[in-house]
C-alpha cells in the first residue's frame, strides 16, 4: 500500500493531483487547474481547462478571459476527475466563489482550504467545516497577536471619521476583489445610504458583483465628480493607490486602510494610514488554530503565511503537521 | 498657538463628543495614544491632545497629561516583570515569533494577551478603569505584587487598552510627543499663554489639580514661587536680497553656528533650554553649574575650539557640538573633550529687573555689565561687529565663510525682545551657501500634505572619474529648497526613471543633476562618502546638466573646515 497522500504532492507552484493530472490553483499555466477563489495569487491565467465556482470562473473571465474549457462545480457538487478522484467544493467564506476543495481518492480525503475565514460576509456564503484525514490550511495571519476584532467596531471607527469633520472624505485601501465590496456591504448595513465613490480600478469588479447578486446600493466613480463633491463621502482606491497622485483629486482625505495587517501599529504607519481598520477576508488566530481543532485530521499541511508559529501550535497540541514551501502566495494587501 | 482649519480625524473615536463619563476613562487615553501615533503633523496633534485635556475630567486628565510629558514613574514595574508574565501564558516560541513580528514588546503582549473568559452567571463584568485608578494601582505595587497587580489591569481591558496600560507602567511611551509640546497643548486646550503654563507648571505635581483649576475654570493662578521659567525667544526674519540697513538703526553681530539656549537661574536653580523649550540641563550641566546669579540670558550655545573666531576665545564648529547634543548622561571624558560655553548676546531678566521692555541698546549695556561677573570659562560676551556701513558689514559677512561662522545678525537698537519673529526688528543674514552639483539617487515619499509626492531626496557625488568608473556615494538628503512647480516636476521625473523600489523610497536612474546649495560640510559617518552637509536643499533642478558632469566628493572635501 502506498503511504498516506502520496497522490497529492506539494510543489512550489501549487499542489500536484497525480492521477488526475490536475493541479490546485497552480501559479503557472496547466492542462487542468482546480482554482479556489479568484484572487490573482491562486487565480492565474493561460490554463487549458478550470475547474472552480460559477463565481469564481466569472471573476477569472474578466480578469485572464476564458480558458480553454470551463467546468462549473456548485458548493456541495463533485465533479469526476481522471485517475478515481473525486472533487467536491465546499463554501470558504473568504470572497464571493471562494471555496475549499475536497478531494477522495483511494479511501483519503484531503480538503484544501484555499483562503478562508469563519467571521460572517455579507458577501459570500460562510466557510461549512469538512471532515477529512488531510487538511491544507492557509496560514497568512498565522501568529497568536492576530485577532481581529468584531468588523462592527472597524465601520463605527469609519463612520466616526466621517462625521468628525464634513469638510475631508474618507479613503480607503481595499484590496479590489473581496475587501471593497465586503466594506460597501457593512457600510450599507450600518446605514450608510450615501453614494459610495469608487477609484476607476474598482468599478468592474464591483460591478461583476452586483451581476452576480451582491447588492452593493449607489456606487459612483470619482473621475466623474468635482472635488468638493468629495466632502464628507466614503472612496474606496486599491491600497496600491492611497499614496498616490491619484488622492490629489480628493478634498484632504483621511487615508485609512481595510487590512488585517492594520492590527499591528508600525505596519499602519509605513503605510502612511492615519485610520487603520482592522478588516481582514483571512482567518485570525484563533479562527486557524479552532478550526484545526474543529475539522480533527490526521495530518495538517500549512500552505503559506506564517506558517512557523501554526506548525509550533500543532507541535505543542500533539497534531502532526509539516509546512509546505509554495510559493507566489502571498497577500500584502488583505 | 493658533491652528489651522482642516485635518481633523479620529477625534470621534477618542468619544470626546460625548459625555465624559469616568468609567472606561483608560479606553479614552488609549484612543488618545493611538491617534497620536497615527497623526503626523504638529498641529494635528496639539489639537488631539487638547480635544483630550478639555473633554476629560479631573484627575484623570492630569494623569494622562503627567504620562505625555514624562511626568510618572512606577519603579515596581520593570521589563522583566512584563516578560515574565507572558511567559506564564503564552508559549515562549510564539511570544519570541510574535515578538520579532510586532517589533515592540508592550504592543505584542498587548495583542497576545488571553482575552479574559466572559464572566458567568449573573456577575456583571469588570468595567474598565479609569486613568486615575489604574495610576493609584500601580504607585500602590511593590517588586513582590507587581507582576499580579499588572495581570488583573491587563485583564480589565481590550488590546488598545493594554498597550497604553503597558506604555504607562513602564514609561516609554515613545509616540514622538515632546514636554513643550504637551504644554502648548495645554495652552491650547484652554487658551491661556504658554509662558504662563510654563510658570505655574513648576512646583506643580501630577495630578495638576490647580493648573487645571485655573486653566479650565478661571481659578486664581498656583503660586509657582521663584522657579527658573523659559521664556519665548525673540526670532529673526532673513534679510532679503537687496535689502540694505542703516547700521545708524541697526547693530550687527555674529551669526554663531551652535544652538540658540537660554539659561535661567531663580530661586537657586539654573536650568538651560533650548530653543523649542525643552530643559537640556542634564545634557550640559557645566553650565547649570557655573551659575548662580539670578538670570535669565539668551545665547549661543558652543563648544571651545578655534574653528569660529579664531585661536583665543574662538569656538568649535557645529560638529563638535553635535557630539554633546541628545546625551542624558555626559561622561567626564565627553565633557572635557567638548567643552561647552554660552555667547550671550541678549539679557531678558537681570537680579529680578525684566529688561524685555527695554530697548536693545539698554539691555546691551546691562548685558555687558552683568556678564562681566559671570563665570567666564562658562560665559563670554557675543561681541558687537564694529562696522559704520553697511557695504562694510557686507564685506565682512563674506569672510565669515573662513571663520566658519554662520553670518551676520542685525538688530534693531530701539527693539524690546518681544517673543516669536517680529517684521522689522531683527534680521539673520547669513552667508551665501555653498553650492555643489549632484546627482540624484534616492527620492521617498513625503508625509502630510506631501504624502502623494516624492519629496525627499537623496543625492550623491562621484568617488571618483566617472568615466573611468567611478560611482556615486551619497553625500546629503534634502527635502525643502524647491517651489511647489518643480516639486511636481520632480515627483514626475522619479515616477519616471526608478529602477528600484524598498517600501517608500525609489532608486532613480542617477540621470539628474540637482545644484544643491548648503551652508557648510563636515566629516561624518551617517553617509558612505564620510561627509554630511548642514542644512542642504534644492537650490536649482540641472536637468541640462549630464550626470557625469556633476561634482566628485574630493571637490566637497576641499570644502571641510572641521
Amino acid at each position: 500500500m502506498a503511504a498516506p497522500f502520496s497522490w497529492i504532492r506539494p510543489h512550489v507552484h501549487g499542489l500536484c493531483i497525480g492521477p488526475a493530472n490536475a493541479w490546485i490553483d497552480p501559479a503557472r499555466p496547466v492542462e487542468r487547474a482546480l482554482v479556489t477563489h479568484g484572487h490573482a495569487d491562486h487565480a492565474r491565467g493561460g490554463h487549458g481547462e478550470v475547474i472552480a465556482t460559477r463565481e469564481t470562473l466569472a471573476i477569472m473571465a474578466l480578469r485572464y478571459g476564458r480558458p480553454g474549457r470551463e467546468v462549473v462545480a456548485g458548493y456541495g457538487e463533485s465533479v469526476s476527475l481522471p485517475g478515481g478522484v473525486r472533487a467536491t467544493f465546499f463554501p470558504a467564506g473568504h470572497v464571493l466563489g471562494s471555496a475549499q476543495i475536497l478531494l477522495e481518492h483511494g479511501g483519503e480525503r484531503v480538503v484544501v482550504t484555499g483562503d478562508y475565514k469563519r467571521r460572517a460576509d455579507p458577501t459570500c456564503p460562510p466557510f461549512e467545516p469538512v471532515a477529512c484525514d488531510l487538511f491544507v490550511t492557509e496560514a497568512t495571519f498565522g501568529l497568536p497577536v492576530f485577532r481581529h476584532p468584531p468588523i462592527k467596531g472597524e465601520i463605527g471607527k469609519l463612520l466616526e471619521a466621517l462625521a468628525a469633520d464634513p469638510g475631508r472624505c474618507v479613503l480607503v485601501g481595499a484590496y479590489a476583489l473581496g475587501k471593497a465590496q465586503r466594506l460597501i456591504a457593512e457600510l450599507r448595513r450600518a446605514g450608510w445610504r450615501a453614494p459610495v465613490y469608487l477609484h476607476g480600478a474598482m468599478e468592474r469588479m464591483c460591478r461583476l458583483y452586483e451581476e452576480l447578486g451582491v447588492e452593493l446600493g449607489d456606487l459612483r466613480l470619482v473621475a466623474d465628480m468635482p472635488k468638493a463633491a468629495l466632502a464628507g463621502q466614503v472612496v474606496i482606491c486599491p491600497p496600491s493607490a492611497l499614496n498616490d497622485r491619484w488622492t490629489r483629486r480628493l478634498p484632504d482625505p483621511v487615508t485609512a486602510m481595510a487590512s488585517g495587517w492594520m492590527r499591528i501599529r508600525q505596519r499602519a504607519r509605513q503605510r502612511n494610514v492615519e485610520l487603520p481598520l482592522v478588516i481582514s477576508d483571512h482567518a485570525d488566530w484563533d479562527e486557524l488554530t479552532a478550526t484545526i481543532a474543529e475539522v480533527n485530521p490526521a495530518e495538517t499541511w500549512i500552505t503559506h503565511g506564517r506558517e512557523e508559529a501554526l506548525l509550533r501550535w500543532c507541535e505543542l497540541n500533539q497534531r502532526k503537521a509539516r509546512a509546505l514551501a509554495l510559493v507566489g502566495y502571498e497577500d500584502e494587501d488583505d | 498657538m493658533r491652528l489651522g482649519p482642516g485635518r481633523r480625524v479620529g477625534l470621534g473615536r477618542l468619544g470626546l463628543s460625548g459625555g465624559c463619563g469616568h468609567d472606561g476613562a483608560m479606553i479614552r487615553f488609549a484612543a488618545l495614544l493611538d491617534a497620536l501615533v497615527y497623526t503626523r503633523s504638529r498641529n494635528g496633534k496639539l489639537r488631539l491632545i487638547a480635544d483630550y485635556l478639555r473633554a476629560t475630567p479631573d484627575p484623570d486628565r492630569g494623569w494622562a497629561l503627567a504620562a505625555l510629558t514624562g511626568g510618572l514613574d512606577f519603579p515596581a514595574v520593570k521589563g522583566s516583570t512584563l516578560r515574565a508574565l507572558l511567559m506564564e501564558r503564552v508559549d515562549p516560541v510564539l511570544f519570541q515569533l510574535s515578538r520579532d513580528y510586532v517589533g515592540d514588546t508592550a504592543e505584542t503582549a498587548s495583542l497576545l494577551w488571553p482575552e479574559p473568559a466572559a464572566p458567568q452567571g449573573p456577575v456583571p463584568p469588570v468595567a474598565a478603569p479609569s486613568v486615575s485608578e489604574v495610576v493609584t494601582i500601580l504607585s500602590g505595587l511593590s517588586r513582590a505584587t507587581a507582576a499580579a497587580g499588572l495581570a488583573t489591569l491587563m485583564d480589565r481591558l481590550d488590546a488598545n487598552g493594554r498597550y497604553a496600560l503597558l506604555k504607562l507602567a513602564t514609561g516609554a511611551l515613545r509616540i514622538g510627543i515632546s514636554a513643550r509640546l504637551a504644554k502648548v497643548a495645554f495652552a491650547e486646550a484652554f487658551a491661556v499663554p504658554v509662558e504662563a503654563v510654563e510658570e505655574y507648571w513648576h512646583g506643580q505635581a501630577p495630578p495638576y489639580g490647580a493648573l487645571f483649576a485655573w486653566a479650565a475654570q478661571g481659578a486664581p493662578a498656583p503660586d509657582g514661587g521663584q522657579v527658573p521659567l523659559f521664556r519665548p525667544f525673540m526670532l529673526a526674519h532673513p534679510l532679503e536680497e537687496g535689502v540694505e540697513l542703516d547700521l545708524a538703526d541697526y547693530a550687527a553681530e555674529w551669526k554663531w553656528d551652535g544652538i540658540r539656549v537660554q539659561v535661567v537661574c531663580a530661586g537657586g536653580e539654573t536650568r538651560v533650554y533650548s530653543r523649542s523649550g525643552d530643559d537640556i540641563s542634564a545634557t550640559f550641566p557645566e553650565i547649570a553649574g557655573a551659575l548662580s546669579l539670578p538670570c535669565t540670558l539668551d545665547g549661543e550655545l558652543l563648544v571651545r575650539g578655534s574653528h569660529q573666531g579664531g585661536e583665543a576665545g574662538g569656538a568649535a564648529s557645529f560638529n563638535a557640538l553635535q557630539q554633546r547634543l541628545g546625551r542624558k548622561v555626559v561622561s567626564k571624558k565627553m565633557a572635557e573633550d567638548y567643552p561647552a560655553f554660552v555667547r550671550l548676546y541678549d539679557a531678558l531678566i537681570v537680579e529680578g529687573e525684566d529688561c524685555r521692555a527695554l530697548p536693545w541698546a539698554r539691555r546691551r549695556a546691562v548685558l555687558e555689565t552683568f556678564s562681566a561677573r559671570l563665570d567666564a570659562v562658562r560665559f563670554d560676551l557675543s561681541p558687537v561687529i564694529p562696522a559704520a556701513e553697511f557695504a562694510e558689514l557686507g564685506e565682512i559677512r563674506a569672510r565669515a565663510r573662513d571663520e566658519a561662522i554662520e553670518g551676520v545678525m542685525l538688530k534693531r537698537r530701539d527693539s524690546p525682545y518681544l517673543a516669536g519673529r517680529r517684521a522689522g526688528l531683527w534680521y539673520k543674514w547669513k552667508r551665501d551657501p555653498l553650492l555643489i552639483d549632484c546627482v540624484l539617487l534616492y527620492a521617498q515619499r513625503g508625509s502630510g500634505k506631501r504624502s502623494s509626492f516624492y519629496s525627499d531626496f537623496t543625492f550623491g557625488c562621484w568617488n571618483g572619474d566617472p568615466d573611468q568608473g567611478a560611482e556615486l556615494l551619497p553625500v546629503g538628503k534634502a527635502y525643502f529648497g524647491f517651489t511647489d512647480k518643480e516639486l511636481k516636476w520632480l515627483d514626475r521625473h522619479v515616477r519616471q526613471h526608478t529602477v528600484n523600489r524598498f517600501g517608500p523610497v525609489r532608486e532613480t536612474d542617477k540621470s539628474l543633476v540637482l545644484e544643491v546649495a548648503f551652508d557648510s560640510v563636515h566629516e561624518s559617518r551617517r553617509h558612505k562618502s564620510g561627509l554630511a552637509m548642514r542644512f542642504p536643499r534644492i537650490n536649482r533642478i540641472r536637468a541640462d546638466k549630464p550626470a557625469h558632469e556633476a561634482d566628485r566628493i574630493e571637490t566637497l572635501r576641499a570644502l571641510v573646515r572641521d
